[in-house]
């Protein structure tokens, strides 16, 4: 295997005093798609967060393509292809769902404040050009039909997927994905994990938190298992499930909810 | 409204001093165009960014001090035995640079104030205009304090044939303020519906997702606060040269209330909400005085602005909007921002 | 150093009233959410109200300040329950814009009603100074002072020891698990926004004697109290009153040793500083994570 996309490297994070992670360390290969699971708690979103720039962590290193990304904004992490989707607010609810594109579009872009008065040719062919992806993008998601209603006005699973097209419209060499199939039910859970192989088919790379295991066993190329802010398992499906130290953690050998190894 | 409509209304506008040339009626339009201007400007702010930016007399009121001082000349010690000459300049100069100062200006607060949110913000941009207010009071030499800058020159164009004419009558200033507030209309449209319009309306839906696709928060918004401030202190210039007197009480609070109240009135986040706004209360008062005191004019000003945000808090342009379906605004590219329902 | 030693005991005076508006500011941001800019009226209804009790009543000039006081909770607990409480669940901008609208309807009803010169409060206090050393203090200022600490002792034994107290730090701290314990979050907020109108307005009461008694008085100490609770940061109560202290001896200091004409400026470009350099104000405690 080549040099990893994402390197994370005794990552350790503290929120307002506590320890959330403690000592992360992990790869994502080219063209993965790696679950990170642990019990509630464990510090998966916090991880997340810490990756995508929305939190600085106080010691380790985030490598992105090689490149040290600790203390970058999350635009300039997201503008080098590192997207990551959230678990709640995922969408513009006041605007259209084809404008939630175009504005998921906007580093396909290139017009500033010169191209909003002079109108030049190379303006209108950028709209019409993203108007194209945009379009494109919500076909993709099975939401085309949708495009000119309002985004809160969409049913739950379609809001998850719009959530979705968000992150991955522009392209990224990188998605996170932070539980997409949280409040999904079977059948919309299925649409969910199919459209994530079609964007692996893509050639995204993909990082996902999931607490769906059947979900995450049956796409994972790799799962990593974090547990009270640290790794403890990290291999193949079929290895993790065997993994005795993964089944103490997930069976209460660790009391729930209690993750901050603060504690 | 559909760009016909709007020029038809901008031809009607045009058109008045011709068809009812009555010279009180002209004044009026004329202090209500320049505040309408400053409404516009604010819009891009309160309506598009989402920020709550209650300074915003400080941008009018720059450019009113910078427009006159640049047509009056000034010569200030600046320390060390130095001093700063400027001769007067001819009226576009003091214009220019009013929108110029102003703009530095909020490039300025710009970069200081997007660094925080919420009633942070709104509190920096109150203490911003009350600095600059204690400054025009204070700094004498300069401003001439409460005694207040007189004298301020009439505007001035370069008319075909005629060389430099002074705009003396009610007609010619009221049609200049018409021009550079369709100007500022047509600003303001053109950020809208371009990829910056888009990048603004992302942040204020929803600044974290907006982040994580990219949109550079900062960058954008100091990008509309400066726009904003120069169409605000260009505004502030048409102030200074139509009045022909400015005093430091152009930075009170109070006139960007005014502000503020014609933009929710009408609504925030459309591009026509600020022009109704500002034509209901930038004539209300006027039509008001004689039969009222100055204070009633103000409580019915806070009683408007509560009473819209209990029971109209869109404003008055979405809501007729909603009202013909059928009709739908062309020139709203964006949809008008919907707040949380109340009652 | 005498200078230095005069300005240490002005800027204390000062101090003290302005931790008094701080701190009601600050209480009703944290509990409540609210930015409440009426407080500046309300500091001006305190005064006005002392002047009508004390020179039209010719009631006792220490019963009228208390009346003064409960004036303004009452005022403030009528805002709560007419104002705020139809606005509950409205986003925090639109609340801002109708508290501007009332503070618009309080200023100029006081100017309908009082008319815009300046009035003067009789009090019992001798024009004679106290002079201690090198510092001389005017009597009534070291009662404003006295009486402000005064008051600020009671707010915390009320804080510390009351049910009503407790029920309000409760729901300063986290509204919603408050209220699923059982503390009536409706009428806390009215009670809240009651006593920090009433601090206000003690506050008002106390410095219209000492200065004159004006319509606008209040614009300019509406501001400096968001001043000091910027400096304190926002809903932390120990941080308005050393925000209040701070901003005293920066405008006395400020005032006398670098510019008298300044002197109200100190404060807001201290806010512009401290803004840019720490937004979370300066005694900002962690931010807690739910």
């Amino acid at each position: 295997m080549t040099a990893p996309l994402l390197r994370v490297e005794h990552v350790m994070v503290q929120i307002g005093g506590l320890v959330a992670v403690s000592d992360l360390g992990f790869e994502v290969g080219q063209g993965e798609v790696v679950s990170l699971i642990g019990p509630n708690g464990a510090g998966k979103t916090t991880a997340f967060n810490a990756i995508t720039g929305y939190i600085r962590p106080r010691r380790g290193t985030i490598h992105f393509e090689g490149r040290d990304i600790i203390g970058l904004s999350p635009e300039r992490i997201a503008a080098l292809g590192l997207v990551r989707s959230f678990q709640r607010t995922s969408i513009f609810g006041a605007c259209t769902v084809l404008e939630n594109a175009l504005m998921a579009l906007h580093l396909r872009g290139r017009a500033g404040l010169l191209e909003a008065f002079i109108p030049l040719p190379g303006r209108r062919r950028e709209e019409a050009r993203l108007r194209d992806e945009a379009m494109a993008m919500l076909d993709f998601v099975g939401l085309s039909a949708r495009a000119a209603a309002r985004a809160d006005s969409l049913a739950y699973g379609e809001q998850r997927r719009l959530g979705i097209a968000l992150a991955a419209a522009a392209a990224p060499r990188l998605l996170l994905l932070d539980e997409p199939a949280a409040g999904l039910n079977p059948s919309e859970t299925a649409d969910c994990m199919a459209l994530i192989r079609q964007l692996r088919d893509r050639g995204t790379t993909i990082l996902l938190v999931e607490h769906d295991m059947a979900m995450v066993m049956r796409i994972s190329d790799r799962i990593v298992v974090l547990n009270q802010g640290r790794i403890i398992a990290d291999g193949p499906p079929a290895a993790i499930r065997e993994n005795p130290e993964v089944i103490r953690a997930y069976l209460g050998g660790a009391p729930e909810g209690v993750g901050h190894a603060a504690a | 409204m559909s760009g016909l409509v709007g020029w038809a209304f901008v031809l009607a506008m045009a058109l008045l001093p011709v068809v009812a040339p009555d010279p009180y009626m002209l004044a009026v339009l004329t202090s209500a165009g320049i505040f309408i201007i400053g409404a516009i400007s604010l819009n891009l702010l309160l309506g598009y960014t989402g920020q709550l930016s209650l300074g915003h007399a400080a941008f009018f009121g720059l450019g009113a001090y910078a427009s006159a001082l640049a047509s009056l000349g000034f010569d200030i010690g600046i320390g060390f035995g130095m001093r700063l000459r400027l001769e007067p300049q001819p009226v576009y100069v003091g214009f220019l640079s009013a929108i110029l100062v102003a703009g530095v200006f909020g490039w300025l607060l710009g970069r200081l104030a997007f660094r925080i949110r919420g009633a942070y913000f709104v509190i920096i941009t109150i203490c911003f205009a009350q600095v600059l207010r204690m400054l025009a009071l204070n700094w004498v030499e300069l401003t001439q304090g409460p005694m207040a800058l007189v004298g301020i020159p009439p505007f001035s164009l370069w008319w075909p044939g005629q060389g430099v004419v002074d705009l003396t009558s009610k007609a010619q200033t009221y049609w200049l303020v018409l021009g550079v507030g369709v100007l500022a209309f047509l600003v303001v449209r053109q950020i809208v519906h371009s990829r910056i319009g888009r990048a603004l309306v992302a942040l204020r839906e929803n600044e974290t997702l907006a982040r994580s696709v990219g949109i550079r928060a900062t960058h954008y918004l100091v990008i509309a606060t400066v726009v904003s401030a120069g169409i605000a202190g260009a505004a502030g210039s048409l102030f200074a040269h139509y009045v022909r007197i400015v005093d430091p009480d152009v930075f009170l609070f109070i006139y960007t209330v005014t502000m503020v109240i014609m933009v929710i009135t009408g609504g925030k986040g459309t591009l026509w909400g600020p022009v109704v706004g500002g034509l209901i209360f930038g004539l209300l008062p006027d039509m008001l005085r004689g039969s009222a005191r100055p204070e009633a004019q103000w409580i019915a000003y806070g009683a408007a602005m509560i009473l819209l945000v209990m029971f109209l808090p869109r404003g008055i342009v979405p809501a007729v909007a909603a009202w013909l379906p059928a009709r739908r605004p062309a020139t709203q590219a964006l949809p008008t921002p919907v707040r949380e329902g109340v009652g | 150093m005498d200078q230095a030693l005069q300005h240490l005991v002005n800027g204390t005076v000062l101090g003290g009233t302005y931790a008094l508006l701080g701190i009601g500011l600050t209480l009703i941001f944290g509990v409540m959410r609210v930015v409440n800019f009426t407080h500046g009226e309300l500091y001006t209804f305190g005064a006005y109200m002392t002047y009508a009790l004390v020179s039209l009543l010719q009631l006792d000039f220490f019963l009228s300040l208390l009346l003064a006081t409960l004036l303004g909770v009452a005022l403030g607990a009528a805002i709560e329950v007419l104002l705020l409480r139809p606005l509950r669940g409205a986003d925090i901008d639109s609340v801002m814009l109708a508290m501007i609208g009332a503070a618009l309807v309080l200023q100029n009803a006081a100017m309908w009603a009082w008319g815009g010169v300046a009035k003067l409060v009789p009090t019992p206090f001798g024009g004679t100074p106290l002079v201690l050393g090198p510092v001389s203090v005017m009597p009534l200022r070291l009662f404003v002072l006295g009486v402000a600490c005064a008051l600020l002792l009671g707010f915390w034994l009320l804080l510390e020891r009351t049910r009503a107290g407790i029920a309000m730090r409760a729901t300063f701290q986290d509204s919603e698990t408050a209220s699923l314990m059982g503390v009536r979050v409706g009428w806390v907020s009215t009670a809240t926004f009651a006593i920090g109108s009433g601090l206000a307005a003690a506050a008002g009461a106390l410095l219209g004697p000492v200065f004159m008694v004006s319509p606008t008085m209040g614009d300019l100490v509406g501001l400096k109290a968001f001043a000091i609770v910027i400096l304190g940061g926002l809903g932390n109560l120990p941080g308005a009153v050393i925000g209040g202290f701070a901003l005293g001896y920066v405008e006395e200091f400020g005032g006398g040793f670098v510019s008298t004409e300044y002197r109200d400026a100190f404060g807001f470009l201290l806010i512009i500083l401290v803004l840019a350099i720490r937004p979370q104000g300066l005694v900002a405690l962690k931010e807690r994570v739910g």
